[in-house]
């Protein structure tokens, strides 16, 4: 009995391991819109949702399949994202943060409202890649080989983004730019464009999310409302603006929120939340977070 | 300031006289008909009973001739955002300010259910089309409440029932968190343990989870024969969409309790093909149901859910019974519709029992495998009729209101 | 005194108010209007963003609700009880929130808050997604019948008056001028001697309270207590309404929270219902990019502009 057990907990970890894959490239977008420009994106979860949206059309009406649809629809989302920044953010660019909070909650509250309008609320089915399907049994569980890729797709790119902006003189570029502005500007950067671009690509990681998501979840208008306020609560963990603390903090939630969903799943999705109030409570500033 | 005070305190008083006046003036019968219709207009059963359930009480009311006790019938709809707060509230205006006679549509139990309690101090009729809960004409049962179209025991015995009987003894439950799951299980389990079988273990989901893989792992770990889904909408077409995605469904059989036609058709027929499922209606089941069928797609845009169907027949009754008992008073209304049968496309052998329970022939069905499929809109196969008095609970002497 | 007068000229509206309208749906505006003023006292006075006062309503609602099912005593002993529930959650909440700035506050609340909704989701006594249904009114002080709608309206007003005094005379008090000063230069007023986060502290208790007694007449008027009331949404709708109002005036809130009620009654009926979200987003967007002062300190600017 003992056995059966310990090998329920392996495949739970592993489950859990693999939503964690999405918590981190949703809080990585946020944790870079935050970190580097100082916007609250309260619209992440809605721009997840388009992504997904975009990938099942861009099948439904243009044949354009899953492998084209993870470079086109980040791009897609990416510019959505641009043109919110530049028309609707950049004017409130001065004020407190909880302005660009309310201004993207309410973006994101019009574009589920429009989708719902649009598409209904059933959710559509978006078929798994034929390359992907099937799956191997593994000594303790069977893991479907899409489950498989989006572990590796996302740490992949979740690593990668990290590398980009903490190791590459573009990155140095980027984090100097939004650090101190004027200075930037003097030596000939074009600073706003800095910007928009780094809020098009932090959004263009929830579009790829979301297309990720796609053949694994319903493509449905309130999906990303409901993961939304679960991956804010991982950044906050991970301590808003560190990076790569977004990353391992949105792994690691997955997994207690896998161990959770074995031992007491009623509170699977308010389990976060109990560890978010325990690590402010003792590091104020999140796990990986710098003390002010 | 005295002058100001004087006008302040006459007027305050001949306020409170126009407004104590008005609220009295409503209770009284005004010998017209206005019926509401609360639906769910922008979440999770808008595709279920939102607009649809509005476009087939109007149909109703049109098909009626739009005239009742020689006035014409008037309609009101709002959006109870299925939660019950806002339909509390939104109930409560119409019938004590706005002179609705009867609420219609409903789909949430929650929903239903606080409606009910504001209908039965005002002495109005509650007619539930979407909700599933057997608490209505059972624990809270009440005179003025009418369930049409189906329940939750309608649902296990259509169901579970066979299946068990069928020799598959051992069941695991996912169930969504909140009382019409656990309602449902806990029928279902009731009607497995009758029938020889046992329940080997269940787990509560979270309302709208959108990750099944943890739940599915722990039903392939327990050995069961048949994992039953006690959820509904997104939440079951997300659970058997990774329940194949898993090979769950080559290991065990999955039950989908509760599987409205629109989830039926937002499912991958390779998934859900062959499954066997328990409505109260399917729009392609003779020529009656397919000609009212034709008639609300060109309407609505797509085809009928079982609520759709259930609101326009509970409607029409409503309104024959107000014209033959020659008035709209809740009391006398309830009393003729329970007198006699519904009859149309929708209401098979049917009668509304004196316990507010609408009775009726349901249907097993078997989702369609992509290939037997003509169109889109063919998604089932008709496996047999469940004679009424087999599907549904007999009635409680506690509530029974002849 | 000019705005005495207005205070008496609002007090006559709403005293006539009934006259014209649904008295339960004014009832469900003042009770709205209280919780943005208590929100307001924070927000706007101590310029604390709490994400979780949604916690306080539904504890009021909750707290209140079942005495009156269960207990038998008089609703205003109910109430109080509420409020009371309210304050002491509230000084827990404020015990761990305030020594957090910004951001950081708000999220701090917001997850006390999800604690909070997940306790009521699973505790039986709230009957989780069905909510508490059928409480009854009772009779206030042991004589007026709440049943009534018009007499259940006069006795909200009543309450939402005081609560207005009590954040009036807060706000007007030394005490609220040191929040304000709080506000305006945290580092100051710590040099100043002040123990800074007491003031906090205390202003949050109140404010929870308060929010607390919004909670606690709102299921009485409704004889309901839901999940909606501790849903975080609750907690968003209530910044909605006070920024829409205007923050830091004291009767911002007030209007904000007409505007929003109002909005969405008109809106749940009729061929407009689907866009109810939309519409919700669009007026969130319209506010932050060019009404960020809210009506009543648009009507300020106005003023100050035109006649002064």
């Amino acid at each position: 009995m003992f056995d059966i057990n310990l090998f329920g907990l392996f495949g739970q970890l592993l489950v859990g391991l693999i939503n964690g894959s999405f918590y981190a490239l949703l809080s990585l977008g946020l944790a870079i819109i935050f970190g580097l420009l100082k916007i609250i994106n309260f619209a992440q979860g809605a721009l997840y949702m388009l992504g997904a949206f975009i990938a099942f059309l861009a099948l439904e009406y243009l044949g354009i399949n899953y492998w084209a649809a993870l470079i086109i629809v980040p791009i897609t989302v990416g510019l959505v994202g641009i043109m919110m920044e530049r028309f609707l953010i950049r004017p409130i660019a001065n004020e407190d943060h909880l302005y660009s909070l309310l201004l993207t909650f309410g973006l994101a509250l019009i574009i589920q409202g429009a989708f719902t309008h649009m598409f209904g609320s059933s959710g559509l089915s978006y078929a798994i890649p034929e390359e992907l399907k099937g799956g191997n049994r593994l000594p303790f569980m069977y893991l479907p080989n899409y489950r498989a890729w989006i572990i590796v797709a996302s740490v992949l790119v979740c690593f990668g983004t990290w590398y980009m902006i903490e190791k590459t003189k573009l990155g140095a570029y980027l984090r100097a730019g939004t650090e101190n502005p004027q200075l930037m500007q003097a030596f000939g950067i074009n600073v706003p464009l800095i910007v928009t671009l780094t809020f098009g690509f932090g959004v263009a990681l929830a579009g790829f999310a979301g297309v990720m998501a796609a053949p694994v979840y319903s493509v449905s208008p309130d999906m990303g409302s409901n993961i939304l306020i679960v991956v804010f609560a991982i950044v906050v963990i991970g301590g808003m603006g560190s990076i790569g603390g977004s990353i391992l903090t949105g792994l690691g939630m997955g997994v207690v929120e896998g161990l959770t969903k074995y031992f007491y799943p009623e509170a699977s999705t308010t389990v976060i939340f109990l560890v978010m109030v325990i690590v402010l409570l003792l590091k104020p500033a999140g796990l990986f977070g710098k003390e002010a | 300031m005295k002058n100001l005070n004087k006008t302040i305190v006459s007027s305050m008083v001949a306020g409170i006289m126009a407004a104590s006046l008005s609220t009295a003036a409503v209770a009284e019968s005004d010998g017209k008909v206005k019926l509401g219709i609360l639906a769910d207009m922008g979440g999770v059963y808008a595709d279920i009973c939102g607009r649809g359930c509005v476009t087939a009480a109007e149909m109703a009311i049109e098909d009626f001739g739009g005239k009742a006790l020689g006035q014409p019938i008037e309609l009101v709809t709002a959006d109870s955002q299925l939660k019950p707060d806002i339909a509390s509230s939104i109930a409560r205006q119409w019938v004590e300010a706005d002179g609705v006679d009867a609420i219609g549509g409903l789909v949430s139990s929650a929903v239903s259910g606080a409606v009910s309690k504001v209908n039965l101090n005002a002495k109005k009729l509650t007619m539930i089309s979407g909700s599933a809960s057997n608490t209505f004409t059972t624990k809270s049962c009440n005179p003025f409440n009418v369930h049409w179209t189906y329940n939750v025991v309608a649902l296990a015995n259509g169901t579970v029932k066979p299946m068990v009987q069928a020799g598959k003894k051992k069941w695991f439950f996912i169930t969504a968190d909140y009382s019409f799951g656990h309602a449902l299980e806990g029928v279902a389990s009731k009607v497995i343990n009758e029938n020889g079988g046992e329940v080997v273990g269940s787990i509560r989901a979270p309302l709208g989870t959108t990750d099944f893989s943890s739940y599915v792992l722990q039903a392939q770990a327990s050995g069961a024969d048949v994992v039953a889904l006690a959820n509904a909408g997104n939440d079951t077409v997300n659970a058997l969409k990774t329940a194949t995605e898993f090979g769950l469904t080559e290991m065990m059989d999955v039950a989908g309790l509760l599987v409205f036609t629109q989830n039926a058709q937002a499912m991958d027929p390779s998934v859900a093909g062959g499954m066997r499922l328990t409505t109260g209606f399917y729009w392609d089941m003779d020529d009656k149901a397919r000609d009212w069928s034709q008639r609300f797609q060109e309407r609505h845009g797509s085809i009928p859910s079982m609520i759709h169907a259930g609101v326009y027949s509970a409607t029409t009754h409503y309104l024959k019974s107000v014209e033959a008992s020659g008035t709209e008073e809740a009391e006398v209304v309830i009393k003729k519709m329970k007198a006699t049968k519904p009859e149309d496309f929708f209401s098979r052998n049917a009668e509304l029992r004196a316990d507010g329970r609408m009775v009726h022939d349901m249907l097993s069905v078997e989702i369609k495998k992509a290939g037997e499929r003509k169109d889109k809109n063919d998604i089932y196969k008709v496996i047999k009729v469940i004679p009424g008095n087999e599907a549904f609970s007999p009635m409680l002497p506690q509530c029974n209101f002849s | 005194m000019n705005n005495l007068k207005l205070n008496i000229f609002l007090l006559a509206l709403a005293l006539l108010a009934p006259a014209v309208l649904y008295p339960v749906f004014l009832a469900k505006v003042l009770c709205f209007a209280l919780f943005a003023c208590a929100f307001n006292l924070l927000l706007g006075f101590v310029g604390l963003l709490s994400f979780g006062h949604a916690a306080f309503l539904g504890t009021g609602g909750y707290i209140t609700g079942y005495l009156m099912i269960n207990s038998g005593l008089t609703p205003e002993i109910a109430i109080l009880l509420g409020t009371l529930a309210g304050a002491a959650l509230g000084a827990i909440f404020g015990k761990l929130a305030v020594k957090r700035e910004g951001i950081y506050f708000a999220m701090v609340t917001l997850a006390l808050a999800q604690l909070v909704f997940f306790i009521y989701l699973q505790a039986p006594f709230t009957n989780g997604e069905d909510g508490m249904q059928g409480v009854p009114r009772g009779h206030a002080f042991g004589a007026l019948d709440l049943s009534d709608n018009l007499v259940m309206y006069y006795f909200v007003l009543a309450i939402f008056v005081f609560g207005y005094w009590l954040i009036n005379r807060t706000v007007h008090s030394p005490f609220g001028q040191i929040l304000k000063a709080i506000r305006d230069n945290e580092d100051r007023a710590t040099s100043l001697g002040y123990d800074v986060n007491r003031y906090k502290w205390i202003a949050f208790v109140i404010s929870a309270a308060l929010a607390a007694l919004a909670g606690s007449t709102k299921t009485l008027v409704f004889q309901l207590a839901s999940l909606t009331d501790v849903h975080w949404h609750m907690s968003g709708e209530v910044i909605l309404m006070t920024l829409v109002g205007g923050v830091g005036t004291i009767f911002g809130p007030v209007l904000g929270a007409g505007f929003i009620v109002t909005m969405q009654n008109y809106l749940s009926g009729g061929e407009l219902g689907n866009y109810i979200h939309i519409i919700m987003g669009v007026v969130f967007v319209v506010c932050v990019l060019s009404f960020r002062s809210g009506i009543v300190g648009q009507l300020i600017k106005f003023k100050r502009n035109n006649f002064s």
